[in-house]
């Protein structure tokens, strides 16, 4: 293991305990709500926050323990990239880069050029005399994403890399990113509390809410079968818990559920919201599952409309625009939605 | 600063009246000494005895009380804002107590300690042979004493509105608190710290009573400009208007010249 952590923070309302381990070349994305631990996690990890109690091993060296070993967030060979980049606004774009060579005693010329070379590789080729100020939040990220590795760490701290950015700068700056951390050998973690960025750049999802890990797996594994309802949200999933009875699961908030496979004991139900039909009459036929429903919020979504319903079994329904127009649906609209058994993912709780 | 808005539209009555007072009562009295400046006789006036030795004297030994402060003052408004130690809302109090203390309060003070029988001064006396008292060491430390609190108050609201985190990035690129010091905090805050040089230099000028109690009152190694006023207005008003001018037109240049130069770009409130 190239990063191994047990972090206990207690501050006010949050209580955090939780352990990490992150393999050489393996992205760690720990993806959790906001006032999770998240960020308080990274700050243990990069020696900025002494934890309450736990230990820190950075490439085999103990960098943190309760007997004692403290070694300082300067001391540590990491590099990290913050949300809003924190490059110095007084320094030019090539001597923020170039300053984690210097503080560890690179003449200027070599550190100068060793910046330029990763200026390079990051695109900012022609930007390496601009002042910060004048950088865009992309080409500003990039420079911090060089800064952070020019000094080649062997673990690399992303603390919400891509959320300061608008949407489609997210986008190429997201795809980059997932090329320099394909070719970093060293562990990396990345906080996030967009699951697209967790899906798009790590081999190893752990989910944190409220201080603790709640899920662990892999992306995909996360995304399909969450267990919480803040990652089934994420997920553009209904998270319904039950009891398996053979082919149907009784919902611990009341209803069942019909599904494909013969299940006992605690389970979840999973539901997409294309999976679910909406008629504005009870519709006769195939479907197993059938209930009423009522309308209570309805956002576009892309070509889309996601309806929010309430009734015996809570759901998210994507309906075409189109047939949202045609159904004439109103918030409080009273309706019939309908999911296949089939369409029903349901997995031990 | 803040941008000015066109017209006094807009202001209620019970803040444009007590403004315009504010206003007329602090620029009444630098009029009234431009009007009674006697121009006819300003050349032999300034060249008479004594105003260059105090001007010289006033503006070096601002300066060295200034340079002393901030030599001093940076480091202790960066433990007061950045260090955890025990203890600091008290030591804040202490230190800012000389903002508070009559000057002249402040110069028995330095007396008491820095005196011939002084606390620390006697020790200084048997075993250097330094008397301090009454040279112009006297002067710049008096000056220091009371001018120094401003521009620790100052450096330490620059230190807390700078953004500590880019002190968190300088620590994970390798930089220990002294190398984040001096290559992070110092450069961010130097707009706070010039500002407070100013204030501060400002206010030494300026400084009269520790002056006068502690270091006496002697032509050209401790009679300052504004003790040469005090002593010209008991038997020639006239050259007291013109010291008097000679500070106001010190001061003024000074200050705008440093806004201009240091101030100015980042819109520093000076």
């Amino acid at each position: 293991m190239s990063l191994g952590a047990r972090v206990v923070v207690g501050r006010g309302s949050l209580a955090l305990d939780v352990e990490v381990d992150v393999a050489d070349g393996e992205v760690l994305a720990v993806l959790g709500p906001n006032g999770a631990g998240k960020s308080t996690l990274l700050r243990v990890l990069a020696g900025l926050l002494p934890p309450d109690a736990g230990s820190v091993v950075l490439d085999g060296s103990t960098v943190w323990d309760d007997d004692g070993v403290h070694v300082p967030a300067h001391r540590r060979d990491l590099g990290m990239v913050f949300q809003d980049h924190l490059l110095f606004p007084h320094l030019s774009v090539t001597d923020n880069v170039a300053f984690g060579l210097r503080t560890r005693g690179v003449r200027k010329a070599a550190a100068r050029a060793a910046a330029a070379g990763w200026l390079a590789r990051v695109g900012l080729d022609d930007l390496g005399d601009r002042r910060p100020g004048r950088l865009s939040g992309g080409q500003a990220q990039r420079a911090a994403l060089a800064r952070a590795l020019v000094g080649d760490p062997r673990v690399l701290l992303l603390d919400e890399p891509l959320s300061a950015l608008d949407a489609r700068t997210r986008l190429v700056v997201r795809a980059e990113l997932r090329r320099h951390l394909a070719e970093f050998a060293g562990s990396t973690v990345l906080v996030t509390h967009d699951p697209v960025d967790a899906m798009a750049l790590a081999d190893r999802v752990v989910v944190v809410e409220d201080g603790r890990v709640v899920q662990t797996g892999t992306p995909d594994e996360v995304n399909r079968r969450p267990r919480t309802d803040y990652v089934a949200r994420l997920a553009g999933l209904s998270l319904l818990p039950g009891t398996g009875e053979g082919r149907a699961v009784r919902l611990d908030a009341g209803g069942v559920v019909a599904v494909a496979e013969e299940t006992s004991g605690p389970v979840f139900a999973a539901v997409r919201p294309e999976s679910v039909a909406l008629y504005l009459t009870r519709p006769e036929g195939s479907p197993r599952n059938v209930w009423a429903a009522r309308l209570v919020g309805a956002t576009p979504h892309g070509a889309t409309v996601r309806c929010e319903l309430t009734g015996e079994v809570p759901l998210v329904a994507d309906v075409t625009a189109a047939a949202f127009a045609e159904l004439g649906l109103l918030p409080g609209a009273e309706v019939w939605a309908t999911v296949k058994a089939s369409e029903v993912a349901v997995y031990a709780r | 600063m803040s941008r000015s808005r066109s017209g006094g539209a807009g202001v209620p009555a019970p803040l444009l009246v007590p403004a315009a007072l504010a206003v007329a009562f602090l620029v009444l009295p630098v009029v009234g000494l431009l009007v009674r400046t006697p121009w006819s006789s300003l050349g032999p006036q300034l060249t008479g005895p004594g105003v260059g030795a105090a001007l010289r004297l006033s503006l070096v030994s601002a300066t060295l009380a200034t340079l002393l402060s901030v030599v001093m003052g940076v480091p202790l408004a960066w433990v007061l804002a950045r260090s955890r130690i025990r203890g600091r809302t008290v030591l804040r109090a202490l230190v800012t107590v000389p903002l508070v203390l009559p000057p002249v309060v402040g110069g028995v003070a330095l007396f008491l300690v820095l005196g011939r029988q002084g606390l620390v001064g006697r020790w200084l006396d048997e075993a250097f042979g330094i008397t301090i008292p009454f040279t112009t060491t006297a002067v710049v430390i008096a000056e220091t004493f009371v001018a120094m609190p401003f521009l620790v108050i100052s450096v330490e609201g620059a230190l807390r509105a700078a953004d500590a985190r880019f002190e968190d990035a300088a620590a994970t690129l390798g930089a220990d608190r002294w190398t984040t010091f001096r290559r992070v905090t110092l450069p961010l805050v130097a707009p706070g710290i010039a500002a407070g040089a100013v204030l501060c230099w400002a206010r030494a000028l300026g400084e009269f009573g520790a002056t006068i109690t502690f270091a006496g009152n002697f032509p050209g190694t401790t009679q300052t400009m504004p003790l040469a006023v005090y002593l010209a207005l008991q038997d020639d008003p006239e050259a007291a208007i013109v010291l008097s001018l000679v500070l106001l037109v010190v001061s003024v240049a000074t200050l705008s010249l440093l806004r201009d130069r240091w101030l100015g770009r980042r819109g520093a409130a000076l």
